[in-house]
């Protein structure tokens, strides 16, 4: 049914000039135009998780790239498409590579701000025509006819807007568009899985920014002038408005979206000046309403609501392919991971002080201590999530001291987190795929063409396999965010196992599990190890580590307090100390 | 160049920053408080120029309509709020908080404008028809998302701004207004002759970002409301409440908005939307100034008034792509300087 949807959808499009003649035509042209600019902002918002009150400005600067080398350079209008795309896809590589390192709302803002500056911009250049823009751009032709008509402009437009949705639904439906989608997750996930946060935000914006150029395209040889007001910060947010009412989840969101406001606003500039004197600006007011109570009731728009009351397709599970290639895991009892002398300071504070172990292949080694002893600080030392203020660390024959996680995570140290770090709108199998993402190389371009198929089932039996290993298999397809507590912990144990790491590193991984769940979850790292797999479990919950372990380093204040195995560590006195208090 | 022309354009660029400071200051203050990023903000000091001038030419200004509408607004989010919660009870004193209260100075204003009044009065009412609209605009708009990522709350405030801009229209139309100045005395400093009603905006800038950052780093209850903004959930826990503290703030935000309005009104025309471009300027100095001191604020704000009336020496037509533009240089400067946050928060949209 939902395979269909789209076919569908072309297939209504394609005949509705049959049925339909004259404004209504016009209209959707217009619909279509917005659309193509939304789904934009449906990549980069709802799927990368950045926010841009730019778009607007981005069309304009396609818009206006292709009108003056149309008008005043005389090229072909064809020629031109390819100079708005250059130009959108070129600014947004330069202002994305300045401003997307910048946090939180620090980089919406500064959309505003190069928004507003570009839209300055265009009303003030004279080779721009200033406030009058520039008019009188020629149409687009094909095989010698101009494509003038309405109809001919719908057909240019709906044709491109169904190609680009087509592309982006591949691209999201591959390895980097999952890596796309867990943006929003935040960075320090994704890093941790080998994934680089920067380089992919800056490739959705540069394809947000691509969308933009053949919206202006499409804005200045359908309407066949430009001017200014259309590229301003309220447009923009309109196109923002338009995507996270569809559902910038969604690639369909960006029509639907585009095609209520549109259509809204047609319908309301009709009808507020009966009502209302000054009435310019009131469909905006109504938008703002509306956008607001989105906001603050429905941020994930329409389609979901939607979707919600059609049938789920029961999907089968994924079928085999050829196996992934593996690394060669470190023969039993040599050097692993070593930690020599680390120290991490901050301010003041001494967390971590002069922290010496070693970590020996096929053993479980549990890192443990009372609270405020210094492992999770110790935990991102070992992993890359914070660089250390003195020390080495050591993982198999490379010194990894100060190394970002994602570069530690593709040597093939996987971890997981403390508070789990999943995808919840994504299902169990795509959470795990996610893991094996260093693991396959299929770009983006490889994916828009379905070049990545072949590479693709790999990835998924991979998943599945990972899947089936820690008792998820029979629910690949639900959603990760469906799960209890307990087997979102386990999930994170599956990604990272899909990762094929020679280290497996877990934070707390018992925290807030019932008993039976702990044992679950001990039986499985049990039989990990009996695989080969080295592992490190830094963990407060003594019960759990002394059932499991091999050795135990305990921290106390920062530093190494005893070490040794699990016996040996339930009689020393000093520990005994640490954990029950002193004896007065 | 030369020296004399640099004094001029800078005193220009001083004149102009003073603008700029006093809504910095105000867009500073809420956001320390509630996270938010008041973007309207420029427009209460729009609506406090505007509903002054109408005053004076004995007309009704647009706020005697546009507060009262809020006020219905708010009270009706209030009382399915508290429907929901099953507190019927508590109606009462929520229509009196929300509907009475806030539009007591309309109901006073009703009469008394359309005639000649008094220039102090004119000015008290002014300030009493603004002074609701702040908080009026955080029950509607914000309260019901108050824990929402900032980026949610960002992308509220810049549509609050279109929508009640909106409003605006219908209700001032589209002409500017002018408000007299509060002092019409001219200063010889040397050989440039500056007014009183820039110098006045100069002490009240210096005056306000003195005062704010006394009462926030001082007192009690300017701790209390930043505690808020830093952790809400911790702030409930030791007796601050967050609902509360953020009405406050857009209570403080509202009067330093009306204050701006009748400084800033006798400079420069303003009109029902030229708010949102001085509010992004001040904006603009205020992030420059780091977003979270007042004096940092002010700095800012007092630059981009300067590289505005430089800029505009040169090209006056660039003066607002120049201020934009600068923006993403600064941001980008700001972001090698100052440490990488631990991990961005998970903006679930």
């Amino acid at each position: 049914m939902r395979r269909l949807l789209p076919l569908g959808f072309a297939m209504a499009m394609a005949l509705l000039p049959l049925v339909l003649k004259g404004y209504p035509i016009t209209l959707l042209s217009y619909v279509g135009m917005a659309a193509t600019a939304a789904l934009g902002l449906v990549l980069l918002t709802g799927m990368g998780g950045l926010t841009s009150f730019g778009q607007a400005a981005f069309v304009g600067v396609g818009a206006y790239t292709t009108a003056w080398l149309t008008t005043v350079a005389g090229v072909s209008p064809w020629l031109g498409l390819l100079g708005a795309m250059a130009t959108t896809g070129g600014l947004a590589l330069l202002l994305g590579g300045a401003t997307l390192r910048l946090g939180g709302h620090l980089l919406p803002l500064s959309t505003i701000a190069w928004g507003l500056a570009l839209f300055f911009l265009f009303g003030n250049l004279d080779a721009l025509g200033r406030h009058n823009g520039i008019g009188d751009i020629p149409p687009a032709s094909l095989g010698g006819m101009a494509l003038r008509s309405a109809n001919a402009g719908f057909y240019l437009i709906w044709v491109g807007l169904g190609l680009a949705m087509w592309a982006c639904a591949n691209l999201l439906d591959s390895r980097q568009g999952r890596a796309i989608r867990s943006l929003r997750g935040g960075s320090a996930m994704a890093e941790s899985l080998g994934i680089s946060t920067f380089r992919l935000r800056l490739s959705v914006f540069v394809i947000a920014g691509l969308l933009a150029g053949l919206s202006g395209w499409q804005v200045a040889h359908v309407q066949r002038y430009v001017s200014p007001t259309a590229f301003d910060v309220g447009p923009g947010i309109e196109y923002l408005f338009m995507a996270m009412l569809g559902g910038a989840g969604h690639i369909f969101g960006a029509v639907v979206g585009a095609g209520l406001v549109t259509i809204a606003r047609d319908v309301l500039q009709d009808v507020l000046p009966k009502f209302v004197a000054n009435s310019g600006q009131l469909e905006v007011v109504v938008f703002g309403a509306v956008f607001i109570v989105v906001l603050q009731r429905a941020r994930g728009g329409l389609i979901p609501v939607v979707l919600r009351w059609l049938p789920r397709a029961t999907r089968p599970p994924p079928p085999d392919a050829p196996k992934l290639p593996r690394r060669a895991q470190p023969a039993a009892g040599t050097m692993v991971l070593a930690a020599h002398g680390l120290v991490k300071r901050f301010g003041g504070l001494v967390a971590v002080n002069d922290l010496s172990f070693e970590l020996r292949a096929g053993e479980i080694l549990g890192l443990i201590g009372p609270n405020g002893a210094g492992k999770s600080t110790t935990f991102n030392l070992l992993t890359g999530a914070a660089p250390p203020t003195a020390g080495r660390v050591r993982f198999l024959d490379a010194d990894i001291t100060g190394e970002p996680a994602r570069l530690v995570a593709m040597r093939g140290l996987a971890r997981t987190f403390q508070h789990v770090r999943l995808r919840p709108t994504m299902s169990l199998l795509e959470n795990t795929m996610l893991g094996a993402h260093p693991r396959g190389r299929a770009g983006m371009l490889r994916a828009v063409f379905r070049l990545d198929r072949a590479e693709e089932r790999q990835l998924r039996a991979e998943a599945m396999a990972q899947l089936r290993r820690v008792g998820l298999g029979d629910m690949a397809h639900e959603l990760a965010g469906n799960l209890p507590l307990g087997r979102q912990r386990v999930l994170e144990v599956a990604r990272a196992l899909a990762a094929d790491p020679m280290l497996i590193v877990l934070d707390e991984p018992a925290a807030g599990l019932r008993r039976p769940e702990k044992r679950a979850l001990a039986d499985l790292l049990r039989s990990l190890r009996a695989e080969g797999l080295t592992i490190l479990l830094v963990e407060h919950d003594m019960e759990f580590v002394m059932e499991l372990v091999d050795r135990i380093v305990v921290m106390d204040f920062g530093a190494r307090l005893a070490e040794g195995t699990p016996a040996a560590i339930r009689a020393d006195a000093r520990v005994q100390q640490a954990y029950l208090g002193g004896v007065a | 160049m030369n020296l004399d022309l640099a004094l001029l354009l800078a005193q220009d660029g001083i004149a102009n920053g003073a603008i700029y400071v006093l809504v910095a200051l105000g867009i500073v203050l809420v956001f320390l408080v509630t996270r938010i990023i008041f973007v309207p903000f420029g427009d209460l000091v729009a609506y406090g120029a505007l509903t002054l001038a109408a005053i004076q030419e004995g007309q009704r200004p647009g706020t005697i309509w546009l507060v009262p509408m809020l006020a219905v607004l708010a009270f009706a989010v209030e009382a399915a709020s508290l429907l929901h919660k099953g507190a019927a009870h508590r109606l009462p004193r929520a229509a009196l908080v929300w509907l009475v209260l806030p539009a007591l100075p309309a109901l006073a204003a009703w009469p008394l404008a359309g005639r000649e009044l008094p220039d102090l009065l004119g000015i008290v009412l002014t300030v009493a028809l603004i002074l609701p609209i702040g908080p009026l605009l955080y029950r509607i708009a914000y309260r019901p998302i108050a824990d929402a990522p900032v980026l949610v709350l960002l992308i509220v405030s810049v549509v609050l701004h279109f929508a009640i801009s909106g409003v605006a229209l219908v209700f001032f139309g589209p002409e500017g207004g002018r408000p007299r100045p509060l002092i019409r005395a001219m200063f010889e400093i040397g050989d440039m002759i500056v007014s009183a009603q820039t110098l006045l905006m100069l002490a009240c800038s210096a005056l306000a970002a003195f005062g704010l950052w006394l009462f926030f780093e001082r007192s009690i209850a300017g701790k209390a409301l930043r505690a808020t903004a830093v952790n809400r959930v911790g702030a409930r826990l030791v007796g601050i409440r967050p609902g509360v503290t953020g009405g406050t703030a857009f209570l403080l935000a509202s009067a330093l908005a009306a204050l701006s309005g009748l400084l800033i009104g006798p400079v420069t025309t303003l009109s029902y939307d030229s708010g949102f471009v001085i509010g992004l300027k001040s904006f603009v100095g205020a992030i420059i100034g780091g977003l979270v001191s007042y004096p940092g604020a002010a700095l800012g704000a007092l630059f981009v008034g300067l590289l505005e009336s430089f800029t505009a020496f040169y090209d006056s037509s660039f003066k607002e792509v120049a201020v934009f533009a600068i923006l993403v240089p600064v941001l980008v400067l700001r972001s090698l300087v100052t440490a990488k946050p631990a991990d961005d928060e998970e903006d679930e949209l």
